[in-house]
């Protein structure tokens, strides 16, 4: 081969990148970037940075439970912030003992929860991925999936229960189909939505190499799609609809699990367990959408800068 | 082999009306020819090359590739696009390798690595195969890009603008990496390029076809460059043939009313 010049290796573009130590999220606007103008040592910024968000985080926590101290002592039906806590101590103590159907610890119970959210979840990513696909990548998919989608998205979960509980003739079941149908919607839609999107040029690409359906899937369609689907889980999930709707349905016709828990309390007039419960359910909540998150900022496509 | 165009026309719906942008379009190319195509924007440069790569259906006329008529996207056609079009989550050497075992099904899973290997290197990749695109610079994106589709082995090379987004170092050292490639490292036997590079179109090209905007010809000139190859950037400048094709090429882009479009255009292509 005559090559006229030996090629050097160039530069691998964007050493700025190393300085941004604030991630955009996904879903926000883009974080203010280091727009210092004098020159901060990289590790002390950051330090200071995550000090004030913690800071500013706990007098946050601090105000809110002054207010929710002076509201309950207003009104001494409310639990008290102190008397919430020392069951929340308690329960957390020993969250996993199990001395029958009526008798749990609230890891169990949030344990059993859990399964009936994911169960529900995972039907509905297995449904929705590839209908988002579908409807994505077709305009009749798309024509005849919309209308539908658009009237049923804004029924509220609630009202699916009753009708699959008596289709189904099992609520464990209903629960379960209701969490389906409502993590449906935000997957399909999202995954739809990065399925109409696919650049005109990589799909030129596909076409000039002669990429067949299944590299087209796997090299294109997929890695373009997964960011979208991924919001579109995410929302189905952390951000609530799933975790949020699986609660009010134990409460409504459940037999087990922390939202038929907080009933039974409720019936008791136990409302400092109620809190306690309450608590612990947003605990969880923010679990598992930091853990979304955290698996979008993984998926993320980092286009970079193209110079 | 030859790549003949005869009687193209296409037509796009265009502010209510329909815009004929190929209107008639006659091209013969012979093997180990080199065409550049140049014209103003919305002469119908991209898409010729477009309909070339069987992208694009004609509304009338024919392309023929060997006699053999081209509608679709095939393995003898590969394409360079302005953009580097890679694929944003496969490394440089795993966007080449999936090119050529999609394009060439029959070579294998070794072969199509031994491609890869062949033109990254050529193109000074290797090292940096296992990178991702947006990890390196629009350059070597474009190598990249350029190794992808001499590593199907086509017989004809498209190229859509693809130097038009480089710095003017970056695009002086593709240019003659395009050159090499095509001469000695590949059996690829005629390129078809859109560039709006008057130099670059001399430097490159064997003819030059010069487009135009309508409601004139397609075609409003074919310009032969005589220069022998190897071409040195330095010293054609001042060859006479040179300064003839380019201020040919000027004149054309620049003066004609109403045939070549906006002159202020063709003085930017032609600094």
């Amino acid at each position: 081969m005559t090559l006229t010049q030996p090629l050097p290796v160039e530069e691998v573009v964007d050493e700025r990148r190393g300085t941004l130590d604030v991630v955009p999220g996904p879903d926000g606007p883009d974080a203010p970037g280091p727009t210092t103008t004098t020159p901060v040592p990289p590790g002390t910024s950051r330090l200071r940075r995550a000090g004030a968000a913690i800071g500013w985080a706990l007098v946050g926590v601090a105000g809110f439970v002054a207010l929710w101290w002076l509201a309950a002592g207003r009104n001494d039906k409310l639990p008290a912030p102190g008397d919430t806590f020392t069951v929340l101590r308690e329960m957390l103590a020993d969250p996993f003992y199990d001395n029958g159907p009526d008798d749990k610890g609230v890891g169990v119970l949030v344990w059993l929860t859990l399964q009936r959210v994911f169960k529900g979840w995972a039907l509905a990513t297995l449904a929705g991925v590839p209908l988002g696909l579908l409807v994505g990548s077709s305009r009749r998919a798309w024509q005849a999936v919309n209308p539908i989608v658009q009237v049923l998205r804004p029924v509220s979960p609630l009202a699916w229960f009753p009708i699959l509980a008596f289709a189904l003739a099992d609520t464990e079941a209903a629960g379960v189909w209701t969490v389906f149908v409502i993590a449906l919607w935000p997957t399909v839609l999202n995954t739809a939505a990065g399925a109409a999107t696919v650049p005109a040029d990589q799909r030129d690409v596909a076409r000039v190499f002669r990429f067949g359906r299944l590299a087209y899937l796997r090299h294109v369609l997929v890695p373009h799609v997964l960011p979208s689907t991924v919001t579109g889980l995410r929302l189905s999930m952390g951000m609530g609809m799933g975790w949020i709707v699986i609660v009010a349905i134990e409460m409504l016709g459940g037999s087990s699990g922390i939202g038929r828990q907080i009933w039974t309390w409720y019936n008791a007039l136990n409302l400092d367990k109620v809190a306690a419960g309450i608590v612990i359910i947003g605990a969880v909540g923010l679990v598992l959408d930091l853990a979304l998150m955290r698996l979008a900022r993984a998926v993320a496509l980092d286009e970079g800068v193209r110079s | 082999m030859s790549l003949v165009v005869e009687g193209a026309w296409k037509s796009f719906a265009h502010r209510g009306g329909t815009q004929a942008v190929l209107r008639g379009v006659d091209l013969n190319v012979e093997p180990g020819e080199f065409v550049s195509l140049i014209g103003h924007s919305g002469c119908g440069k991209s898409t010729l090359v477009r309909a070339l790569g069987g992208l694009l259906p004609l509304d009338a006329g024919s392309i023929r590739l060997d006699g053999q008529p081209v509608s679709a996207p095939g393995p003898d056609r590969a394409m360079v696009f302005q953009n580097y079009s890679l694929l944003p989550r496969l490394s440089l050497v795993d966007n080449v390798r999936a090119a050529v075992r999609s394009a060439r099904p029959a070579k294998g899973r070794a072969a199509a690595g031994e491609a890869a290997e062949r033109y990254l290197t050529a193109v000074g990749l290797w090292e940096a195969r296992d990178k991702k695109p947006h990890q390196v610079s629009g350059g070597m994106q474009q190598r990249a890009a350029v190794a992808r589709a001499f590593a199907v082995e086509p017989r004809v090379l498209l190229a859509d603008e693809p130097f038009g987004a480089l710095d003017a170092l970056t695009r002086a050292r593709l240019q003659s990496q395009l050159i090499d490639l095509w001469t000695s490292e590949s059996d690829t036997e005629l390129v078809v390029m859109v560039t709006h590079g008057i130099d670059e179109a001399i430097l490159l090209s064997d003819r030059i076809v010069v487009m135009g905007n309508p409601p004139g010809p397609s075609i409003v000139d074919v310009i032969p460059v005589d220069l022998p190859r190897p071409r040195d950037r330095v010293s054609i400048i001042d060859d006479p043939h040179h300064r003839e094709v380019q201020e040919r090429l000027l004149r054309l882009l620049t003066a004609a009313p109403g045939i070549a479009g906006d002159p202020a255009e063709a003085t930017e292509a032609a600094a």
